[in-house]
């Protein structure tokens, strides 16, 4: 059943806090500020804490259980992240606070900095953007101002392949740049021919997802990365796959110019609801004097100190990024070091593919690249044989009857009815059986009795919500008590 | 479920139709898109007076599930725009060939109609993709 609004459990002249009688003399609000219609509810301490903490048992989330959201990798959150998050020596500093008094911190943020730069393969990283959006437009923005450093500021597009989340083409378009669209092949890839097509010297790069979003390495990567070059183009890599290739590939070694992390995927800092974000760039020694200022440097005296990139884009973000968020990143890469980290992406991977197998074995769901080993996440479709009528939607409904956050849905555009999975790499076999055992049971549900899947999901605290009119119609506040 | 493909508009393979009224070129999206797109949600539509040439992407479409850009099958001028889709966004899964028409315009180069698919060829078309 639905939970009454706190607006309902409202009762006139309710208090929570008894306050004592003012000693100084009341001053009226201005009356031009006054809002009485606001129906601010009156309640007491314990209806509060009540209503709260039962609408947080509802919540779902990755230390409840399974969580495949392809493209999010939402993994298990260590919980010695928070420790050291909550470290006083980092807790009670100031981002304006006197360098000389927070080495510490410093040190953390430098090398942080270095540990990217070694894990991506580039060589300098700037870790203020907030989120892997936000890197994304600074990465495009100092791809921008290395061109017109080049003596090239008429190029003004980049070319994104189909396959590109929606944040690509957006932070592309936000930067002042236009967005040319490159199909994939049959096989996944970026389609060659159209990229060659499109490269000429009004292009300002190319932005890659590689692992891309259909959860496969692009096999011409390194041709790719060749051909932008050869036509004066930079090569932006969208790092949010990341975990599939840790330890094994480095981009920078592939010819990729510029990259973010999302340290909120990779690096096991909470998200979805539980954020911030935070999207560190790097980039090749060519850009790194356009990075955002500042960055960490270590002087000749073993001193850490600020830097200002000589042609930096500017600021992107106050003071150093989520600087909370570094700690718990930092944290996950020191607890598993350079072979842990490796361990990581392989099991990621082959938790993907032992489910893509499975899925393939039971044939209930298409896999349109089955054919091919994926990387940590993998494209079903809903499609299942011999149901007429069922769409993905509906089978993702019925999947939080089973207790499991639904995989990503008709995400990536280009695969109808997706169904984009993945499991990361810290669930154990039985989940993953537990999971394609509930798909292989709504797949026969589907052909038997197709409404108990229109009309689920049966078990969660609200049956189906109605998405079309939440989205015509957005009222988002409660309009009367 | 099947879909509709009437023989009095001309089809994009980027799944818009184009019906000539002997002045003007009017433009929508097919049956096929708009249960590809499921619920529509929002419409923007382009200005009235706006050049287009054949192949611009002129209206944005999206739905619960995506967002998707219409291009004009023909070039001229966009002499009139279907207001009506703004608030009523759901036209265009209840009526795709009718009620739910984009935009007009004024052809500048009519031969373009002759690029686009009759009827057959579209549904075909379709099958093929649909199996692929
Ligand atoms: C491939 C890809 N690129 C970029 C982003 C954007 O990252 P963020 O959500 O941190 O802005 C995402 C997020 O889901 C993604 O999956």
């Amino acid at each position: 059943m639905a939970d009454d609004f706190i607006y309902e459990l409202s009762s006139p002249g309710r208090v929570g806090v008894a306050l004592p009688d003012s000693d100084v003399p009341e001053t009226p609000i201005p009356a031009d500020t006054l809002r009485p219609e606001l129906p601010l509810p009156e309640l007491s301490e314990v209806d509060v804490v009540r209503h709260y903490v039962r609408l947080s048992t509802k919540n779902y989330g990755v230390d409840t259980g399974f969580y495949p959201l392809g493209s999010c990798t939402m993994k298990y959150n260590p919980k010695i992240n928070e420790q050291t998050a909550r470290l006083p020596g980092f807790t009670n500093i100031h981002p304006l606070q006197d360098p000389v008094t927070v080495q510490g911190a410093m040190q953390l943020l430098y090398e942080m900095q270095d540990m990217l730069a070694e894990i991506s393969g580039l060589d300098a990283v700037t870790l203020q953007p907030s989120a892997g959006a936000q890197g994304e437009f600074t990465g495009v923005l100092i791809m921008r101002k290395a061109q017109i450093a080049r003596g090239q500021g008429h190029r003004d597009k980049i070319l994104i392949p189909d396959s590109a989340h929606g944040t690509n083409p957006a932070s592309t378009a936000m930067s002042g740049l236009h967005v040319v669209e490159i199909a994939s092949d049959a096989d996944g890839n970026v389609d060659i021919e159209q990229l060659k097509a499109h490269l000429d010297d009004t292009v300002v790069g190319l932005m890659i997802t590689n692992p891309s979003t259909l959860g496969l390495f692009d096999q011409n990567i390194v041709e790719v990365c060749r051909l932008v070059h050869e036509a004066g183009g930079l090569v932006y890599g969208d790092g949010a796959n990341l975990n599939a290739i840790m330890g094994i590939v480095r981009p920078g070694d592939l010819g990729i110019d510029v990259m973010h992390f999302n340290l909120h995927k990779t690096f096991s800092t909470p998200h979805g609801g539980g954020g911030p974000g935070s999207g560190p760039v790097g980039v090749v020694a060519e850009l790194a004097p356009f990075l955002p200022a500042p960055v960490v440097g270590l002087s000749a005296e073993g001193e850490y100190e600020w830097v200002w990139p000589a042609q930096s884009i500017g600021r992107v973000r106050s003071f150093h990024g989520n600087f909370g968020v570094i700690v718990r990143a930092y944290t996950y890469i020191r607890m598993h070091g350079a072979v842990g980290l490796r361990r990581v992406s392989e099991d990621a991977v082959l938790n993907a593919n032992y489910m893509q197998a499975r899925l393939l074995e039971l044939g209930d769901y298409p896999v349109p690249h089955g054919d091919r080993y994926c990387m940590h996440e993998f494209v079903a479709q809903g499609k299942i044989a011999g149901a007429e009528g069922i769409h993905t939607l509906d089978i993702a409904k019925r999947l939080i009857d089973f207790d499991y956050h639904p995989p990503t849905i008709y995400f990536p555009l280009i695969v109808p009815e997706a169904l984009m999975i993945e499991p990361t790499e810290t669930e154990s076999k039985e989940t993953l059986d537990g999971f394609i055992a509930a798909l292989t049971q709504i797949a026969d549900e589907a052909r038997s009795d197709p409404e108990l899947l229109h009309t689920a999901p049966h078990h969660a605290p609200t049956r189906r919500l109605d998405e079309v009119r939440a989205a015509r119609q957005p009222i988002l506040a409660k309009t009367s008590a | 479920m099947s879909l509709n493909y009437p023989n009095d508009v001309r089809y994009a393979k980027t799944d818009e139709w184009a019906r000539y009224d002997g002045e003007l070129v009017v433009v929508g999206v097919s049956d096929y898109a708009q249960d590809a797109l499921s619920d529509v949600v929002f419409v923007e539509l382009p200005a009235l007076g706006d050049v287009v040439a054949a192949g611009d992407e002129v209206v944005t479409v999206e739905s619960v599930k995506a967002a998707a850009e219409v291009v004009t099958p023909v070039s001229g001028e966009v002499v009139a725009v279907n207001a009506a889709l703004e608030d009523t966004p759901e036209l265009i899964n209840t009526d795709p060939y009718g009620e739910a028409w984009f935009f007009k315009v004024k052809p500048s180069d009519l031969s373009e109609l002759d690029a686009l698919l009759d009827a057959a060829a579209y549904e075909a078309y379709n099958a093929e993709r649909e199996d692929h």
